[in-house]
């Protein structure tokens, strides 16, 4: 790894990617946000900010982390050889370190001692309140009620940690509203208090900023690709889109090179049970240009502007919005975004599983789950690249529940070979 | 800047300039819209317009990130009982029926932009809205929808913080064409902090340096005491969350209004 972060094209002076992104939020955080902005800008710049963080992603995270020929899966789907980005293997267990380490370091070099984070499934709370151990910071993660009871073990992780978790009861008690709260004391603390924005949304600069940290994916993925295959750029980059951190950082170094070197770049959004169902949590497909956090995105909201709850079986993808500069990607057609469903996730997890001994995080079975239908389309010389973000551990109990559940309705019980015959269907 | 005033910021502008002549801050009492319930909002919002200069009326939003508790459940329970945009207008409508105070509708921007900006303005126009609070919009994100509401005739107010520097303070000030909304602390609405109003008095006076309207303050006001401290200095005084919690607790709100409109007096 060098010792820079790479120069991607920033947001425009209002902070947009085209029409999307900005800064709609309480006029008390706008100072914050600038001197967060200038510390940022600063510190990209510093050979001592860049080499501390080059130093702990390589000997605290475990970066590079592998790029993985599955060859088993290859071999099943029956078309283009898939690589998998192992941000499984990471400290954590999945990519949302990168950008905690990072963020906490400028927390330190700001002079800010106490941190807060917002968490969904828990995995961006366990990666903050890792970092706040780490550098010896206070740490306090808001987390929905739901959330809370879904995910206990990463609440009492977060705890053994040192973290202090708050319940947050208002709206719908997950992760949008775990947001407000942690904006809220943001807004009330914000003289002493960084704010670890956990994915590529919120207000101008978040989004540019977790995208720069959270790009090691993708250059590492252009070194590995070209001592394994000869070429830097594969033919399609697969990951799935929440609020889109993963996907962002695995499709920037792509995302910018001419249209005809690019490869394609598809993000597979959670569809739940069917973006015409309404319990989804697709804000592409399903969406229309709102505000929410302090960002113009595509949104889940009604026809008066209230936010509809999303659905998803991965907390992770369990948001309303997608991150300004994936609707900017969206509308300017360099990537893709594409829906694939609780059902579709959790086979693919069986198949991943079953076929390479990888157990995927739900979020990421998602991408795994379009990239086998992909597969046969580009042929034996095509060659994808999965972002495999996080690991499945968080989830065994869930998809035990799930599982059980179709197995008591006679759905299950099924070989490889039928689960491979109906992801492939 | 503009030189014609809309109608609406001249019926504000007038609501702070007869406060002024009776030797008074502005009382400018908040409401939810549809809070208890729409079929109860309207005898809440007659109590407080009975004692108010303006009325600022809140629409129920369902990620309310600048507002605290009260009024985070203010608005769930409008919500829930069916109140959302369309509906806080035809409230507002109602009252001008009854009432001549200027109204000014706080809204999050996710309403307007989802109902459309021009059809937003034209609605609240309609429906007799003087102006329009804006509590996470900075002037400078959407420089159409001051543009779009002056067209309607309507006035627009902007926040400034203890946190603002004089940049930011001049920039909200001048894009201000209603009032200035000086919030007292850094926090969300219905602060209980102790000294919630030390910030006050140099907020204010780098402020006045800039406004060319009146300067309100809001947020950690809750009663007689606390409304004549702002008082002594601002030009209105901004009440909310103390009416939710009276509506809450089946406390007379008229009666807490007229106790804290006297706080305005100087």
């Amino acid at each position: 790894m060098s010792l820079s972060l790479p120069a991607y094209p920033q947001p425009d002076a209002r902070g947009r990617f085209g029409r999307f992104g900005g800064r709609y939020v309480p006029e008390t955080l706008i100072p914050a946000l600038d001197e967060l902005e200038r510390a940022y800008l600063d510190a990209k710049q510093d050979p001592a900010f860049l080499g501390e963080l080059d130093r702990l992603l390589r000997e605290f995270v475990g970066r590079p982390s592998p790029l993985y020929l599955a060859r088993r899966l290859t071999e099943h789907a029956g078309g283009a050889r898939i690589y998998l980005k192992r941000e499984d293997l990471n400290h954590t267990g999945a990519h949302k370190i990168n950008n905690c380490l990072a963020q906490a370091l400028l927390a330190v070099r700001m002079g800010k001692k106490r941190v807060i984070a917002e968490t969904g499934a828990g995995q961006h709370g366990v990666a903050s309140a890792t970092a706040a151990a780490l550098l010896g910071l206070e740490c306090i993660v808001y987390m929905g009620a739901e959330d809370i009871r879904r995910q206990a073990l990463n609440v009492f992780r977060m705890r053994l940690l040192g973290a202090e978790v708050r319940e947050v009861t208002s709206g719908t008690a997950t992760l949008k509203d775990a947001t407000n709260e942690a904006i809220r004391d943001w807004v009330t603390h914000v003289r002493d208090t960084f704010y670890i924005l956990g994915s590529v949304v919120g207000p101008h600069p978040y989004p540019a900023m977790v995208r720069d940290f959270q790009a090691v994916i993708g250059e590492e993925v252009k070194v590995q690709l070209s001592e394994l295959e000869g070429r830097s750029a594969p033919d399609a980059v697969v990951a799935c889109v929440g609020g889109g951190s993963n996907a962002i950082g695995i499709f920037a170094p792509y995302a910018y090179l001419p249209q005809e070197q690019r490869p394609r770049l598809i993000g597979t959004e959670a569809a739940g049970e069917g973006v015409d169902s309404g319990r989804h949590a697709a804000s592409v497909a399903g969406g229309r240009v709102g505000v929410l956090h302090g960002s113009m995105m595509y949104l889940l909201n009604d026809p008066e502007g209230q936010i509809v709850p999303p659905h998803s079986v991965s907390a992770g993808l369990d948001y309303p919005g997608i991150g300004p500069e994936h609707c900017h990607y969206s509308e300017t057609g360099v990537a893709e975004y594409v829906p694939v469903t609780d059902a579709q996730a959790l086979e693919a997890l069986q198949l991943l599983t079953r076929l390479e001994g990888i157990i995927p995080a739900l979020e990421s079975a998602h991408a795994i789950y379009h990239a086998v239908q992909l597969a046969p389309e580009l042929g034996p010389e095509g060659l994808i690249v999965v972002n495999l973000s996080g690991r499945g551990d968080k989830d065994v109990a869930e998809v035990m529940r799930l599982l059980e559940k179709e197995r008591d309705a006679g759905l299950l019980d099924k070989g490889p070979e039928q689960l491979i015959a109906e992801v492939l269907a | 800047m503009t030189a014609t005033l809309t109608r609406g910021a001249e019926r504000i502008h007038a609501a702070f300039a007869r406060a002024r002549a009776g030797n008074r801050a502005a009382f400018i009492p908040f409401m939810t819209g549809g809070f208890p319930s729409a079929a109860g909002f309207p005898a809440v919002a007659d109590a407080l317009l009975a004692h108010a200069d303006i009325l600022e009326v809140g629409i129920p939003y369902s990620d309310p990130l600048g507002d605290g508790p009260t009024i985070q459940r203010a608005s769930e329970q409008a919500l829930a009982g069916g109140t959302s945009t369309r509906r806080t207008l035809e409230l507002v409508r109602d009252l001008r029926r009854r009432h001549d105070t200027p109204i000014a509708l706080m809204t999050y921007v996710n309403p307007i932009y989802a109902v459309g900006p021009r059809e937003f303005m034209r609605l609240a126009q309609e429906a007799g809205v003087d102006g329009l609070i804006l509590p996470d919009l900075p002037p400078d994100q959407d420089l159409e929808i001051a543009d779009l509401a002056a067209e309607h005739g309507l006035a627009v107010t902007f926040l400034i913080a203890p946190t603002s520097t004089p940049e930011r303070v001049k920039l909200v000030a001048e894009a201000c064409t209603g009032f200035l909304y000086a919030v007292s602390v850094t926090g969300v609405t219905g602060t209980r902090e102790g000294s919630a109003l030390a910030e006050v008095p140099a907020m204010l006076a780098l402020a006045r340096q800039h406004a060319r309207v009146p300067v309100a303050v809001g947020f950690g006001v809750k009663d007689a005491a606390t409304a004549r401290q702002v008082a002594s200095v601002a030009d209105g005084v901004v009440v909310g969350s103390a009416f939710i919690q009276a509506v809450q607790g089946g406390q007379d709100v008229g009666a807490l209004a007229a106790e804290i409109a006297a706080g305005c007096g100087r």
